[in-house]
């Protein structure tokens, strides 16, 4: 037999990497081209409004990132998102309970979702786009029918809309008022990263991604694994439920659908491979902050709403295929 | 020596296939004990319900004299049973160090992976094992070579006492085949129980002990390798007794040149590469691993882009930009990895033999003809004598060997005037092999231009009218076939690198 030439090509940098350092250098070109267009981009308080609405979308895009890296994918990220909102209106404005209930109710909720996504992919063998689909649709009904179809308010838990908009870190430093949303963003970043890289869960998450059969054949609970990540992934959701609900000081039942795209947008952009087995939060961020500085850039040269959708679409396929360009180019 | 495993009176079924019946195996500590039998005689699946990956539907499995039930991968393990499988089961994206311990990584008192430690302990295996590989390296970077250490360190990792090899060596090169046989007799030498699969006869005998066979799921009996020869194993595999045909070179000497190669090159696989084909002749292409015969053949086939060089097809010339320019010259090639580029694997076994032909059994209003994809599918079947249930079986559920009978039947049914097979035998039971053979003879007899790329020097020589030998990427000369030409020369011309000194100097 003979070699194979991509395994015997040692390459300078890890393609993973490279991926990023791509997705970080169009990042860059973008803030220098809209700040460029247009004097008011640079300005700290249009800044700190792109980080703040990237939030919801960051911590949406992370819990996609690792249903993805297994290999699956899951649609019901959006809708799952509001109906922990509405989880958290029902426990704190129907039932008066005090705020750390609710959240953590949002986020017990958001947890129990995904286990049952995760059960009906791993133990139950659907395949996780129908899955998800499923459960998509099914928590945008139940959000309707527990919210009586309106919003729900938040107006008798006056700290509830700090989580999102308050700043921990404007308080000691005032120069920086960073909002909490952004602070739980890159701090839920990392503790994903961590877990992604040093943790047994998530060895067995890029693992399964890479050969599930193979982790199988190694006597590995794959199944149970499997059901942990996704359980993880909706517990995420939860947070970005929290987020959004506190923002808009409300739960708004008729969100969410669209906002599983955008996520997995952002998971795209940032290099994860959708056939599973690589990918990395940071490169989700980036993605995540791409199309975030992308909305507001065009917003501010005010580019019709309509085109902004246009442009958002061509950029993502315009990502996906520069990547495959570069990889296809390395080997 | 001690006993170790005795299965007796197994049974098992599949949809479709009764797989194993009244199976029997013992296995003593410190033996090599080689399994064969044919393509489909169940070797394989017998050897998964030892590790646990399939259960026996009745049948007796005993480990150290005791009864066991060995109910999943991590039973196995636990009584000391490592599997290599005949298709690699590699996860890779992860490194070497994380593909050998992936379920039971190292960890720190915290719980947090300690992939120093980690790292080390693949090292400290792989040190044992006197291989040098890189544990921090991703694992899809690897040769085939290497990825089979990594499965052979990870089966040791568990301490087995007891080490199934599913055709170790089916896609290893002699000298890597020379390094896994040195790893098995050191493992030997401390008492290790190795159960060994494969289909080359002569590894067989410099290898093992004892000889078990298997035939159509039955056990039919167990000798000693040092004592038997190879015909009476052979005989008791297939059933009867095979004749060795050797080849009659025809003289070819004004039959029109069907392909002819000029200076091509691609890389640092393909450098100036010369050579014509002429209708009805067996060009052989032989070589060490990397020598680029496979590159000269994907390059030929347009799958790999040619940087320099003429391909003239029936004399002129041909602009091959890819597989589907090749397909339309006439050209057909079977590839060596049948998992990657030559299968669907979750299609059955009739759409396969039918994918590069589907033009010819549709009508214009793109309707498939699906009884006379059938007949043709049903006659493959039998010629070839593939062991499916049907036609209609998904060819991922076929054993290794017959998989690659369907991608044989496939390249004969599209009826190229070229045929490009890269190790066509690889993975398939002697008598298969004997029986494919004959078909490349009357193939080239019919007027057809073959290609064949094989390391199996022995398969070359018995096949080729003509004999291409590679060394680093370049055409080191053409040999006569047949007796006139010692599998001595061939090595001679196969590692005969002056040039590419010169190449690398440049
Ligand atoms: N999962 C499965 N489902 C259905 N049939 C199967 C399955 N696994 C194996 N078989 C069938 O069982 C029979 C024995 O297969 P097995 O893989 O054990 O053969 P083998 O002796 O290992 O052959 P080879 O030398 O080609 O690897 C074959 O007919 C095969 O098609
Ligand atoms: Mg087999």
């Amino acid at each position: 037999m003979t070699a194979t030439p991509v395994a015997a090509k040692p390459r300078a940098i890890a393609s993973g990497a490279q991926q990023k350092l791509l997705a970080f250098a169009s990042l860059i070109a973008l803030l220098v081209f809209f700040s460029l267009a247009s004097p008011n981009f640079l300005q700290t308080a249009n800044i700190l409004a792109i980080l703040q609405a990237t939030s919801v979308n960051g911590v949406l895009a992370i819990a996609a990132t690792l249903v993805i890296i297994t290999g699956g994918i899951d649609l019901s990220v959006g809708t799952l998102m509001t109906f922990t909102a509405v989880i958290a209106g029902v426990v704190l404005t129907f039932w008066g309970l005090p705020m750390p209930l609710g959240v953590i109710a949002a986020i017990a909720a958001g947890t129990a979702c995904g286990f049952i996504s995760g059960s009906l992919v791993a133990r139950m063998k659907i395949p996780p786009f129908i899955a998800t689909l499923g459960m998509m649709l099914i928590l945008k009904g139940l959000s309707l029918v527990i919210s009586g179809t309106k919003p729900i308010y938040f107006n008798d838990t006056p700290s509830f809309p700090l989580i999102s908009t308050g700043s921990l870190i404007g308080s000691i430093f005032p120069a920086v008022p960073v909002p909490n949303g952004v602070l739980i963003l890159f701090l839920l970043a990392l503790a994903i990263s961590w877990m992604l890289n040093r943790t047994t869960l998530g060895r067995y998450c890029f693992a399964l991604g890479s050969n599930e059969e193979a982790v199988r054949l190694s006597g590995v609970n794959a199944d149970g694994w499997k059901v942990a990540i996704y359980a993880l992934a909706g517990g995420i959701c939860g947070i970005a439920g929290l987020l959004i609900a506190s923002r808009l000081n409300s739960a708004q039942p008729a969100l969410g659908q669209g906002y599983e795209l955008d996520a997995i947008a952002a998971v795209v952009i940032g290099g994860t491979s959708l056939a599973g087995g690589r990918g990395s939060i940071l490169g989700t961020i980036i993605g995540a902050l791409i199309m975030g500085v992308l909305l507001n850039g065009l917003r501010i040269m005010s580019v019709a709403q309509e085109w902004q959708t246009v442009v958002t679409g061509a950029i993502i396929i315009f990502a996906v295929y520069a990547d495959m360009l570069r990889r296809r180019r390395a080997g | 020596m001690t006993e170790v495993i005795r299965m007796s009176a197994i049974e098992k079924h599949f949809p479709g296939v009764h797989a194993l019946r009244n199976a029997q195996f013992d296995l003593k500590a410190g033996e090599v004990h080689a399994l064969m039998g044919e393509n489909g005689a169940g070797k394989s699946t017998l050897m998964k319900i030892l590790a646990g990956i399939y259960s026996a539907d009745s049948g007796s499995v005993q480990v150290n004299g005791s009864e066991v039930r060995i109910n999943g991968p991590r039973a196995a393990q636990d009584l000391g049973i490592g599997i290599i499988h005949q298709e690699l089961a590699l996860m890779p994206d992860l490194t070497v160090a994380q593909n050998i311990f992936i379920g039971r990584e190292p960890r720190n008192r915290w719980g947090v992976l300690d992939e120093a430690q980690l790292n080390r302990d693949a090292e400290a295996i792989f040190a044992a094992m006197k291989v040098p590989l890189d544990p921090t390296a991703e694992v899809r970077r690897l040769t085939i070579a290497k990825q089979q250490m990594v499965e052979i360190a990870k089966a040791l990792s568990f301490r087995s006492r007891i080490l199934i090899m599913d055709e170790p060596t089916a896609a290893l090169n002699e000298t890597e085949t020379e390094e896994l046989f040195a790893i098995i007799r050191r493992l030997k030498s401390e008492g290790v129980a190795i159960v060994y699969i494969s289909h080359k006869m002569n590894e067989i005998r410099r290898i093992s002990d004892r000889v078990t066979i298997m035939r159509d799921g039955a056990y039919v009996g167990t000798v000693t390798a040092e004592d038997t020869p190879i015909e009476t194993i052979i005989s008791m595999m297939v059933g009867r007794e095979l004749e060795q045909t050797s080849i009659a070179i025809p003289d070819l000497g004004d039959a029109p040149v069907a392909l002819e190669v000029r200076g091509l090159s691609a890389g640092r696989m393909v450098r100036d590469v010369s050579f014509t084909l002429r209708r009805g002749e067996i060009l052989g292409f032989a070589g060490l691993m990397g020598a680029g015969r496979t590159e000269v053949a994907r390059v030929i086939f347009g799958a790999d882009p040619r940087e320099g060089g003429e391909i003239l097809v029936h004399g002129s010339a041909r602009t091959i930009r890819n597989p589907r320019d090749a397909v339309g010259a006439g050209i057909g090639y079977l590839s060596e990895d049948r998992k990657q580029f030559g299968l669907a694997l979750g299609i059955d076994v009739r759409g396969n033999i039918a994918l590069t032909s589907l033009d010819r059994f549709s009508d214009r209003f793109l309707r498939v003809n699906e009884a006379g994809l059938a007949k043709v599918a049903t006659s493959y079947i039998a010629s070839l004598a593939i062991r499916t249930p049907s036609d209609q079986q998904e060819v991922r559920l076929l054993s290794g060997g017959n998989q690659q009978k369907v991608v044989i039947a496939k390249w004969l049914l599209r009826d190229c005037d070229i045929l490009i097979f890269d190790e066509p035998t690889r993975g398939i039971d002697v008598g298969a092999k004997a029986e494919i053979y004959r078909l490349l003879q009357s193939l080239a007899e019919a007027g057809k231009a073959i290609i064949v790329i094989s390391s199996e020097l022995p398969e070359v020589l018995r096949l080729s009218h003509r004999i291409a030998v590679m060394c680093e990427g370049r055409l080191t000369g053409i040999l006569p076939g047949g007796p006139a030409t010692s599998q001595h020369e061939i090595m001679r011309l196969a590692t005969r690198r002056d040039h590419a000194a010169e190449g690398a100097s440049a």
